[in-house]
Order: C-alpha cells, then sequence, then structure tokens
C-alpha cells in the first residue's frame, strides 16, 4: 500500500478531521506522537476498510502519522513506537517501514517481529519490509510460516528470493512430514516443486 | 447463555481453560493486572507483564474465540515495595493503550500508608485517562477495608457509575451499593462466594449494576463458575434475559465506559438467548 492510497483511503472516513490534525501536530512536534500513534486505533476505527480487509482506518492513520515525523528524528522515534506499542501499533511500524527509509535501523524491529508467535507480526515482518533481512533470517522466516500456517502469500518477493538453502529447508521439512504421516501445505510444496524443477533438487515428496 | 467474565487472570490459565470456556459460553473477558505469587523487584518487569496482557494474552484468546481487554494498575500488594513505585511513571504511558478498559486493580490489601498513596494516586490516573477503576477488596478486615475504599473512592472525586468494587460478600454489598459504585462479585470454588449465595444476593438487592466473574487465577478457581452462576440463577427462577443481563451486558455496560471496549467480530449470539432457540431450525 503506497502512501498516498493510505491517504485517500482515509479521506473516506468520518474521522479524517482528527487524522488531520494529529499530523499536524506530529509534524509541528515529534514528541506528540506517542500519544497520538496509540490513540489512532480508536480514534479513526477498528473496523476493517471496504475493499481493503487487511487494513483499517486507524492502522492507515498509524502508517502515515510515522511519515510525518521529521527525517532526522525518524530512526530514533520510530523504534520507540516500536518496542513500546502493543501489537497493532508493531504491525504499523512494520508496514511503515518500506516508506521509512530507516536502513539497517528497521533490522531489529523486523527481527523481534519474527521471533514472535503472532502470525500477523510474522506476516508483516515478511512483506516488503523484509528487503532489509539477509538471506540466512529471510529463510528462517519463510520456514517459521510453515510451521505457523501462514500462508506464503504474505513473503514479499517469494519467487525472486527463494533460494537453493530454502528449497533444502523445505525439502527436509517435506521430508520430516512424510515420516510422521502429515502433509505440508500446498502453498509449500508449490514452492518446493518449483525451486526443485528449476535447480534440478531432488525432492522426496511425501 | 453468552457470558463476559470481567475479571479472570488469563496468563495463569491454560489454553485448555480457553477451550472450555468457549464451548460453555465465555465470549469475552477482562483480565486485570494483579500480583503474581513471585515479587517483582523492578518496574520493568511490570512493563513486560503489561505489554504481554496487551499483546501475547489476547492473541492467545482470539484463537480460541475468546476476546480479551485488561485492566492495568500496580496491585496493592505490590504497592507496598518501593523498588515497584516507579510502576507509577510506566502506567500513563500503558493507559493510553486500545487494550485497556479500566485502571486495576487498585485498592487495599493490608490498608497501609503506601497503599493509600498508591490507590488515591491510581484513582486520578484513571479520571486523567477516562477509564473507569476496577477496586480490590482486602481478604483480612474486609468490612473495614471496604468502607475505607468507599471514602477513598468518594474522596477522590471519581464518578461512582465508573467503579467497580469487588470481591464483595453479604457483608459488604449493602455499603458499595448504597455509594452507587458497581458491586462485583468473585465466584469460588471454596471461599469468597459460591454460586447459590450469589443467587441470594441477586434476589435481595436486584441485577443492576452487578458484576459477576470468577476471578480464576493460580490459585484453586474455576472459570466456569460464572456459567454456574447463571445456571443457578435460572434454576432458582431468574429469566434468561436477567441472565444474559448479569452476565454479558452488566459487564459491558461497565467496561464500555472507557470508549475502547470492542467487541466487534465476535460471533453471533447463540440461538438459545431469550428463549429463541428455534431461530435456526434446531440445528
Ligand atoms: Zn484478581
Amino acid at each position: 500500500m503506497t502512501p498516498e492510497t493510505l491517504r485517500t483511503l482515509l479521506g473516506g472516513v468520518p474521522e479524517n478531521g482528527w487524522f488531520a490534525e494529529a499530523e499536524a501536530r506530529v509534524r509541528a512536534d515529534p514528541d506528540a506522537i506517542g500519544q497520538l500513534f496509540a490513540r489512532a486505533g480508536r480514534m479513526l476505527g477498528r473496523r476493517q476498510l471496504p475493499d481493503h480487509p487487511a487494513w483499517t482506518a486507524g492502522q492507515a492513520g498509524r502508517v502515515l502519522l510515522l511519515l510525518a515525523i521529521a527525517a532526522e528524528q525518524r530512526e530514533v522515534r520510530v523504534a520507540e513506537l516500536y518496542w513500546r506499542g502493543d501489537p497493532a501499533e508493531r504491525l504499523a511500524v512494520l508496514h511503515a517501514l518500506e516508506h521509512l527509509t530507516l536502513g539497517e535501523a528497521g533490522v531489529p524491529l523486523i527481527e523481534d517481529a519474527l521471533r514472535t508467535n503472532d502470525k500477523r507480526l510474522v506476516a508483516a515482518a515478511l512483506g516488503p519490509c523484509a528487503a532489509l533481512l539477509d538471506a540466512a533470517v529471510w529463510r528462517q522466516g519463510v520456514v517459521k510460516c510453515v510451521f505457523m500456517e501462514v500462508p506464503l502469500s504474505v513473503v514479499d518477493r517469494l519467487g525472486e528470493r527463494a533460494d537453493q538453502p530454502l528449497a533444502e529447508m523445505l525439502g527436509g521439512l517435506a521430508r520430516e512430514r512424510a515420516a510422521a504421516g502429515r502433509r505440508m501445505p500446498a502453498d509449500a510444496l508449490a514452492l518446493l516443486n518449483r525451486r526443485s524443477l528449476a535447480k534440478g533438487f531432488k525432492a522426496e515428496e511425501g | 447463555m453468552r457470558v463476559f467474565d470481567p475479571h479472570i487472570h488469563m496468563t495463569s490459565r491454560t489454553t485448555d481453560d480457553y477451550r472450555r470456556m468457549a464451548a460453555a459460553g465465555v465470549r469475552s473477558v477482562v483480565e486485570p493486572a494483579f500480583w503474581l505469587g513471585q515479587p517483582r523487584t523492578n518496574p520493568g518487569s511490570f512493563g513486560d507483564y503489561f505489554d504481554s496482557l496487551l499483546g501475547w494474552e489476547p492473541y492467545r484468546a482470539s484463537q480460541y474465540g475468546v476476546r480479551h481487554h485488561a485492566t492495568l494498575a500496580l496491585n496493592p500488594k505490590e504497592a507496598n515495595d518501593p523498588r515497584c513505585k516507579g510502576v507509577l511513571d510506566l502506567l500513563p504511558h500503558y493507559l493510553e493503550k486500545d487494550g485497556v478498559v479500566a485502571v486495576g486493580e487498585i485498592g487495599y490489601d493490608s490498608m497501609t500508608p503506601a497503599e493509600d498513596e498508591a490507590f488515591a494516586a491510581q484513582l486520578d490516573l484513571a479520571r486523567e485517562f477516562g477509564l473507569p477503576a476496577l477496586v480490590h477488596t482486602p481478604h483480612r478486615d474486609k468490612a473495614a477495608g471496604t468502607r475505607r475504599t468507599l471514602d477513598v473512592v468518594a474522596a477522590s472525586g471519581i464518578e461512582p457509575g465508573r467503579v467497580a468494587v469487588d470481591h464483595l460478600n453479604e457483608v459488604t454489598v449493602a455499603a458499595v451499593k448504597d455509594s452507587g459504585c458497581w458491586t462485583g462479585f468473585s465466584i469460588y470454588p471454596e471461599t469468597k462466594m459460591s454460586p447459590p449465595r450469589m443467587v441470594s444476593i441477586l434476589q435481595e438487592y436486584g441485577i443492576e449494576r452487578v458484576l459477576v466473574n470468577s476471578a480464576a487465577d493460580w490459585g484453586h478457581s474455576d472459570p466456569l463458575l460464572t456459567v454456574a452462576t447463571g445456571q443457578a440463577m435460572l434454576d432458582a427462577g431468574f429469566s434468561a434475559d436477567d441472565v444474559d443481563r448479569v452476565l454479558w451486558r452488566n459487564p459491558i455496560e461497565f467496561y464500555a465506559q472507557s470508549g475502547r471496549l470492542d467487541l466487534s467480530e465476535l460471533p453471533e449470539p447463540e440461538a438459545t438467548f431469550a428463549g429463541s432457540s428455534v431461530k435456526r431450525g434446531g440445528s
């Protein structure tokens, strides 16, 4: 979701006036964001946006508030909002990362989200912000999705980034599952087959 | 029967409890921050605990079809440890969070000056953040503790309708009822209050401004005693609508005063509500 799209969506909710004021306050004073970031969820609404069920007005507002922080303040503020945030606030940070241009400073946040047992956070960590992750961490994240039954469609640029070591990890998992009489999710199997065909890797599927 | 348990410490319970609760009709719970059995020695431990009450625990509950909100506070027992005083400085940050529907549990444990101070300060926080307050009454010297509690509530200037005074019994209910505060009852397997005694209290004092909870925690307690109380009410001649009022609508009315209670996306009420059990063709 681009910031422009989020802004258009927010323009359609009745609480848009609250957002405009909140955004102006954050631009004028980055200290204001702590409280406004927490309140945005209930002030803007926690229901799904029409045509964008993955988004609520509150989450769209939070992402735009993060983008309103002055560039030189972002690195410190965004990290603070993540570490002191509830899961919805942390999700908003992860969704905003691709637009915030924090570079390496975003990595510890994404890695933290990948360590959780919360499917929402794990999925968001493998979205566009995962471009910052090194290959080993990223592969662990993808395999974790298979374990947590998070659909692999959440993984940004999966086809492009999936490599031989990932195929080997998935192949190993497929063998374990076969031995236990358990199935691999169809999307993981499809990925494994695609990689195996491309690289001539022989997967022993069950 | 649909049930909202307004006071239960799910952190201390297993996923089996969530399954049993959901199967018995418990769809929504409020978990007050309290003493964990092992004393904490620094505010950071509370911060992590509060994060878990707003993060992991609601997520865990959601996987079993139960909606979870929290009340946050420095509990009376640990208010006596000077090392925990910094928790009061952490609270303003946490009281802004969406999942927080009251300040609590606050109140008295041993009625010390440190408890006086933490209690009053946290009632002020409740007013400042537009939140109701959940007040625990002491186990020892309960009658005196409850009187003193009501005095402190009155002195704070918080509206009585935004305060629930919990763990009441036959001796303490009348004064709380007269004060205009909500009356809370914790139904326990042996101590505190039993379903039959609760029914007698409802018969005598009515079903308005009453909260019935299991207060289940790491001690001998039972998260299904709210449901058992609803059944005891029905057996005693209360209507299904009375039960729904006490076990569902009352807690919603109390916590909705926070403006943060989110019960969207909960499954439709069971078709047995208010006697319309044939709504779905007997399925
Ligand atoms: Zn309690």
